[in-house]
């Protein structure tokens, strides 16, 4: 294809892309230098019959026109980056130097906005992913020895926690889980407990997130290992029956290797999708006990009144980056496999 | 070949149905559980007391003298308004689809077609735009928005939304139109015809299994987005989803919980439909990236 008709084709998507995707990257860098402007004091004295005080006042006015005309604010650098509610440096550093062990330095780490964010984020993707992986491997296996009608029934109902829409999803297990709902007042009468609440400890909130987490991902592995188990060789299956192979023995030396490729791209997918866990912590109202990095942006985004522009700014360019880190095995991978097919 | 070997009840096999059949409860429970109690009362559908009560009803026919009440939908969809946020789901959702399909086809064409480097760069960009959260952006969106008086309508959330589905609908196309063999619009324009009229008498005709596949992910990021929407739209211009989390906000009182429930399952009622009518075309679109590689 001529360079001149490629262009005309990809225009449309190519200038969507860049005006809505890569500007905005570049506004979220300029927007997270910048702090609000503090507000202009102007100090009068008043003296009356018993002698002179000072009274410092807002000047609204004043303040409001700085605002006005530089509506980014003042520049701040990389202050942003480095203050307490993102990287802090001084705050991890001290916490290194004045702690006698790892885990009071975790403690005191943990206590900072962003590193619990993170925290929550790494091991909610870290728990998922996995999970799903093998769960959705046994699932797949499972309904690949049903019947054929039975078949078609299990993908249909596997579809729906995978395709409801996040919010939704969680809310509907929310309900459920409250206190006055049917799993959480069953849990209640198991133990005996009427204070029990799902949603009062940070283990319980962790782990109610996380078995979300699972019930919504999980059809998208089963589905697509499932198709994978279409494509198995019938003659490498039959000689290893032929061989002595026990059914289980023929699952991990055959039906598992030949589902390989498959596993990396199940778990690059759920990678990129459980590192954005955002929904379910509002659904859940769980932010007391967990916080996500799409969580904090949104909550600086939605301070009333006083968005924190620069705070949401910042943490949304680490995320960024760190989205990236995460997918550098997968883009190295594609850069090599693109040089081999172009030489 | 079903030798006796193979159709013997093993215990493995049997431990394999159990674990389908516990997967499929679990799955199917919760969506069962909401629909049948949005047709009770808060009393039954978060009752302490007892969870046979929502299966009975007991609160509800003492309330209203019928096991079933409306009353959660009429509260959601006449006195809350519901149907405004949804017909404004449906403007969304429905450009949303037909303008990224419009500018995807071309794109994932033109990238399918062109083995030059830039067009692979363009396609590892797409890779790495599409696992940004999509709030990272919008924190991007707002400053700007507001100065030029943009913000809060919802054909500034439309081109938003087509954006951020771009990368996706690039990497569906792109491998689907790989699969259409070269030969066809070649040899089009060795009859003389140009690029684009190759394009539209050749390809356009036999391009629509792979455009619907894609159209219903497009269908899917659009309808069930929070992020993008929640912070875009203005509290008089909200589609379903925010509309839903501000009901959550609003509606703890006693009573008005319902209207959450069943402006969820009616939000859920749609989704249910799709699958019953594309679950061949979605199976095979969350397997196309795969299988192929």
């Amino acid at each position: 294809m001529k360079h001149r008709t490629f262009f005309w084709f990809i225009l449309p998507t190519l200038s969507a892309m860049i005006l809505f995707i890569a500007l905005p990257i570049v506004s979220v860098f300029v927007q997270s230098l910048f702090v609000e402007h503090e507000q202009v004091l102007v100090v009068t004295e008043n003296c009356g019959p018993f002698g002179c005080t000072e009274s410092t006042a807002v000047d609204v006015e004043a303040t409001e026109k700085l605002r006005a005309d530089q509506p980014l604010g003042q520049f701040n650098g990389l202050g942003t980056y480095a203050n307490r509610s993102h990287l802090a440096f001084s705050e991890v550093g001290e916490a290194w130097s004045s702690s006698a062990s790892f885990g009071e330095f975790w403690g005191k780490v943990y206590n900072l906005p962003f590193y619990s964010a993170l925290a929550f984020t790494l091991a909610y993707t870290a728990v998922v992913t996995p999970l799903v992986l093998i769960l959705g491997m046994a699932i797949a296996v499972g309904v690949n020895n049903l019947p054929g009608m039975l078949k078609g029934l299990a993908i249909f109902i596997s579809l729906l926690p995978f395709l409801v829409t996040p919010l939704v999803g969680s809310l509907i297990l929310f309900w459920m889980v409250d206190s006055d709902g049917v799993i959480g007042a069953t849990i209640q009468r198991i133990f005996n407990d009427p204070s029990l609440s799902l949603k009062a400890s940070t283990a319980l909130t962790w782990t109610m997130l996380m078995v979300y987490g699972v019930w919504h991902t999980l059809p998208f592995s089963f589905i697509t290992f499932y198709a994978g188990l279409q494509t198995v060789p019938e003659d490498t299956m039959e000689a290893a029956q032929i061989d002595g192979a026990s059914k289980w023995q023929r699952m991990i030396h055959v039906v598992v290797p030949h589902l390989m490729p498959l596993v990396s791209f199940v778990t690059l997918m759920l990678i990129m999708d459980n590192f954005r866990v955002f929904e379910p912590i509002v659904s859940f109202k769980a932010e007391a006990h967990a916080q996500s990095l799409s969580w904090i942006i949104y909550n600086d985004l939605r301070e009333s009144g006083n968005p924190l522009y620069a705070s949401a700014g910042a943490t949304s360019l680490i995320t960024i980056i760190l989205v990236i880190i995460l997918m550098m095995p997968v883009l190295i991978r594609t850069w090599r496999d693109f040089t081999r097919k172009s030489h | 070949m079903a030798t006796n070997a193979q159709s013997r009840m093993t215990p493995l096999k049997l431990f394999s149905y159990g674990f389908v059949a516990v997967w499929l409860i679990i799955a199917a429970f919760p969506f069962f559980w909401t629909f049948w109690g949005s047709f009770k009362v808060q009393a039954d559908f978060l009752s302490k007391a007892d969870w046979m009560n929502a299966l009975r009803g007991t609160n509800t026919i003492e309330q209203t003298g019928s096991a079933f009440t409306g009353a959660g939908y009429y509260g959601a969809w006449v006195l809350e308004d519901f149907w405004f946020n949804f017909r404004n789901t449906g403007i969304v959702v429905f450009c949303t689809v037909v303008i990224s399909l419009t500018f995807g086809t071309l794109g994932g064409y033109a990238l399918a077609r062109s083995g030059f480097r830039y067009a692979f760069w363009i396609l590892m960009a797409a890779l790495v735009f599409r696992a940004m959260p999509h709030i990272t952006l919008v924190s991007g969106y707002l400053l700007p928005f507001f100065e030029w008086n943009v913000w809060g309508i919802l054909p500034t959330t439309i081109i938003v939304l087509v954006a951020i589905n771009q990368p996706f609908t690039l990497w569906m196309l792109h491998s689907f139109f790989k699969n259409i063999p070269k030969d066809m619009d070649e040899s089009a324009m060795v009859d003389g015809c140009t690029r684009f009229q190759a394009f539209w008498h050749v390809i356009v005709p036999v391009m629509w299994p792979g455009v619907i596949t894609t159209g219903l992910f497009s269908f899917l990021l659009a309808y069930n987005d929070f992020a993008v929407t929640a912070m875009l739209l203005s509290a008089d211009n909200e589609t379903i989803i925010p509309a839903i989390n501000s009901f959550m906000g609003t509606t703890q009182v006693e009573g008005k919980v319902m209207y959450a429930v069943a402006a969820v399952v009616s939000t859920t009622a749609p989704l249910f439909v799709l699958i019953l009518f594309f679950q061949r075309q979605i199976v095979s679109g969350l397997t196309a990236g795969a299988v192929k590689g």
